[in-house]
């Protein structure tokens, strides 16, 4: 529990639990994955390649890459500073044609875990996260209510992660919290 | 509700999309000098057929590409997408 950025955004039932994460070093990287030099760089740093796939994503020790677009990624990392990383990938891609841009104090990120959070998930995302469509992970850009949203499958349980735009996180938290209400501790006679 | 594939993310909901009319409009070279008649032309008449139609669409909620699609005006039935600047398929009808 040491690690919620805040105690208040805890909801919990038997099947579901939703809270938010600290803050993590969010990267958005733009580059050709045809071209073997970025490729190369962006390997150095993460080590790991940029997915070329949609719904794909790419985790290791280090960060994850997730896809956002045909030549666009978010490099996260909960264990690496923001500063730093992003440092270290401009310097690896000096030369190449690539943009490098901080992006963390932009989002924030709610865990959305447990056998319900497909059906909260369905009361507002039109993104099919049946078993057999969307895995352990994937990652997708999709809707959350009226607001844009990127989901990453973190776990088979199912557990996701949700980032969601600074200014709009108060809005989907009120939306996952009340999509979720029946299945929430204590719902009754609230 | 349409489901629309994108040639990037796959087969999504219409509303994760957004409109952006017909294809393949291009500026007329030497903008500058068209009349009004001309620039009207350009700016506001579309074929708007009942039937085949090549239109534009952004995957707005998704990967904010734009891509192209044909769509059949009456029946709704999408034959083919691709990608900006490619020309739409032959067999797309
Ligand atoms: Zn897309």
């Amino acid at each position: 529990m040491a690690e919620l950025a805040r105690d208040d955004r805890l909801r919990q039932g038997a099947g579901i639990s939703i809270a938010e994460r600290p803050a993590r070093a969010c990267i958005d990287l733009r580059g050709d994955v045809t071209d073997a030099r970025f490729v190369h760089a962006v390997e150095s740093v993460t080590d790991l390649r940029p997915p070329s796939q949609g719904l794909a994503a790419a985790s290791g020790l280090l960060a994850s890459l997730l896809w956002l677009g045909p030549d666009e990624w978010l490099v996260v990392s909960e264990t690496q500073a923001s500063g730093e990383l992003c440092a270290r990938l401009r310097q690896a891609l000096r030369g190449v044609h690539a943009a490098v841009t901080e992006v963390g104090d932009a989002r924030i990120v709610y865990a959305v875990a447990g056998p319900n959070a497909r059906d909260v998930f369905a009361k507002g995302c039109p993104l099919d996260l049946h078993p057999r469509a969307f895995r352990p992970g994937q990652c997708a850009q999709t809707l959350l209510g009226k607001v844009s949203v990127l989901i990453h499958q973190v776990g088979q349980d199912p557990a996701y992660e949700v980032y969601v735009a600074r200014s709009f996180a108060d809005y989907a938290w009120a939306w996952l919290v009340t999509a979720a209400g029946e299945y929430l501790d204590g719902s009754e006679g609230k | 509700m349409l489901r629309i594939a994108c040639p990037w993310c796959g087969p999504r909901a219409e509303i994760e999309f957004s409109y952006g009319g017909e294809a393949h409009i291009a500026l007329p070279e030497a903008a500058d000098a068209l009349d009004d008649a001309a620039w009207a032309q350009y700016l506001f008449m579309r074929t708007n057929p009942k039937g085949r139609h090549l239109e534009r669409w952004v995957h707005t909620h998704g990967c904010r590409r734009w891509f192209n699609v044909v769509r059949d005006t009456a029946s709704e039935r999408i034959a083919a997408v691709y990608q900006p600047g490619a020309e739409p398929p032959e067999d797309a009808r």
